[in-house]
């Protein structure tokens, strides 16, 4: 645990010794303010931020096609690429590695890093429903819930992104990976279109937007929450053995 | 302290390296000696844990590499190959990270880091982003990190690489000194540094282990003889002749030198010792006796005889 935060803490370090958190902060704020206003542009207003989180039918213009959870998933490959890339590139990886340190803790340390950084960039969007409270009478229950789906959302996108990054010495090759694998999870709910019974359930349950619908309209569901948390975790072990497989070649 | 024993790996079909068997004991300074891709590096990687070998063992203070790996890789200090460094960190903050890695507790981790920054002269960049370092400040916080937590075992890949000659002496220094009480693994390609602190030479070239002994022994082993150079004033065929009837001399070449003297080279049995004989004869004898040496091979000559025997054996 001791090894998983010293790490966690110098890649949140070299994160703002770097333009690079900066810079994600100021594109998701630029972004999501632009759907926040979007969202709220509609014909009937209302003080929600479903628009927002899930854009879809209840947007604006924007919000039909892109929605924060979307940014998110845009921007999670960008926040991990240099985690285990650069470390490859560089060689350092050599000298963590052979640290009295398990792998684990390597990948959990960085992911760690990665998630201090969304709550961060979560926490900087907080004003938009603050402005709900003020100006409107929102319903508190869809705001927790749409921001808690966007963390177990975003810690998904971190994990698929880590993976991403150990499989390549190049940070833009593990970017370009990290999106193919999110796009493809994230689109992957439009196959239900073309069957019945069973598959249509499977392609709408493996896709983590049908999941993300539910906690934006304030539907808190176990099994969502669940699929969240394996479908991670499954990303991290994939990044452990990735990391061992680079041992063994 | 380390015991390799029949080290071999594979990169695919290609041997890096072959039943490679070495000890390095305690207070020890071990060179590894190879020209380029002879598997010195891909040794080093197997002792620190970095890879794991396609057959043989590893046991470093006692523990496995294998089975036995974080209690191992605790004791070992690496420096790799290229100096690996994370650019976007200031050095104090990244022997502190290394430190924190290693286990060191807080108030150790302190006085350790205060310690080595003045030890390889890093006062004044202490705060500086590594990135910005030049190469051969980058190679002193390589060294400064591989000391850092004081580790039983120091595998160093050519730590004198790119650090000016100043740096250089001091480093060797500083490696000679850390190998009285530590077990120190260097290679290098660089032959007067291993005769200059390393107590054992291990040879490798291709992948095997080609010769393991003391530098100076490496000399006398290869030649399959001792040699003595001796330079006397005296007439050149009665002092041949003197020489001849020394017990142990093998064969005598004489060479004109400087004022009507001649330069003697002899061929010895080895382990003969013949100098306090051969200079007391020529001094009964009247001859003057100018100089009188033992000729020892330069590490240069041994490498190469070690490393290009193929070559060697092709008709001239």
């Amino acid at each position: 645990m001791t090894n998983t935060l010293l790490i966690a803490r110098k890649e949140l370090r070299t994160y703002f010794g770097s333009p690079i958190a900066y810079v994600i902060m100021a594109a998701f704020l630029a972004f999501t303010g632009l759907l926040f206003i979007d969202s709220l542009s509609t014909p009937f207003r209302e003080a929600s931020l479903r628009g927002f989180f899930v854009g879809e039918s209840f947007g604006g213009l924007l919000g039909q096609t892109i929605n924060a959870a979307f940014v998110l998933l845009l921007l999670g490959p960008v926040l991990t690429m240099r985690l285990l890339a650069e470390e490859s590139k560089l060689g350092t990886i050599e000298l963590l590695l052979t640290a009295p340190v398990r792998d684990f803790e390597v990948v959990m340390g960085k992911f760690l890093a990665g998630l201090a950084i969304l709550g961060m960039l979560l926490v900087m969007t907080l004003y938009y429903p603050l402005l709900l409270l003020i100006f409107g009478n929102p319903d508190i229950g869809p705001l927790i819930a749409g921001y808690a789906g966007l963390l177990l959302l975003g810690g998904l996108f971190l994990a698929v992104g880590l993976f991403a990054s150990s499989l390549s010495t190049s940070q833009i090759a593990s970017v370009v990976i990290g999106l193919i694998i999110l796009l493809m999870f994230w689109f992957i709910n439009q196959a239900s279109n073309f069957f019945r019974g069973t598959p249509e359930f499977v392609f709408e349950f493996v896709s983590p937007r049908t999941h993300f619908t539910n906690f934006a309209r304030g539907i808190v569901d176990t099994q969502s929450i669940i699929y969240y948390i394996a479908l991670t975790a499954i990303f991290l072990f994939f990044t452990v053995r990735s990391l061992e497989t680079r041992r063994w070649r | 302290m380390i015991e390799v024993q029949n080290l071999t790996k594979y990169y695919g079909d290609f041997i890096a390296i072959e039943n490679v068997s070495f000890e390095a004991k305690r207070g020890e300074v071990v060179g590894f000696l190879g020209p380029n891709a002879a598997g010195k590096t891909t040794t080093m990687r197997i002792i620190t844990g970095f890879m794991p070998p396609s057959a043989g063992t590893v046991r470093v203070a006692g523990y496995d590499i294998q089975t036995h790996s974080i209690e191992a890789r605790r004791q070992v200090g690496y420096l790799p190959e290229t100096t690996p460094l994370y650019t976007d960190i200031s050095v104090r903050d990244y022997l502190d990270f290394m430190g924190g890695l290693r286990g060191m507790a807080p108030a150790r981790r302190r006085t350790r880091i205060d310690y080595v920054i003045q030890r390889m002269r890093l006062e004044e960049y202490a705060h500086t982003l590594i990135g910005r370092l030049s190469k051969g400040y980058r190679q002193r916080v390589g060294i400064a990190q591989a000391v850092l937590h004081e580790p039983e075992v120091l595998i160093l890949d050519e730590p004198t690489i790119g650090i000016d000659p100043v740096q250089v002496v001091e480093t060797r220094e500083l490696i000679k000194s850390l190998g009285k009480e530590h077990t120190v693994v260097l290679s290098t390609h660089i032959l007067p540094e291993v005769s200059q602190i390393c107590e054992r030479v291990v040879v490798i070239n291709e992948g095997h282990i080609v010769a393991v002994d003391r530098p100076e022994n490496l000399s006398v082993r290869l030649r399959g003889t001792e040699q003595v150079k001796v330079e006397v004033r005296g007439p050149a065929r009665d002092v041949s002749a003197r020489i001849r009837r020394i017990q142990g001399v093998r064969e005598v070449t004489q060479r004109d030198g400087a004022s009507g003297a001649s330069v003697y080279t002899l061929e010895c049995d080895p382990g003969s010792n013949i100098r306090e004989e051969l200079a007391s004869a020529i001094v009964q004898q009247g001859w003057g006796l100018l100089g009188l040496q033992a000729v020892t091979m330069s590490l240069e000559d041994i490498f190469l005889k070690l490393t290009t025997h193929e070559d060697e054996a092709k008709p001239q």
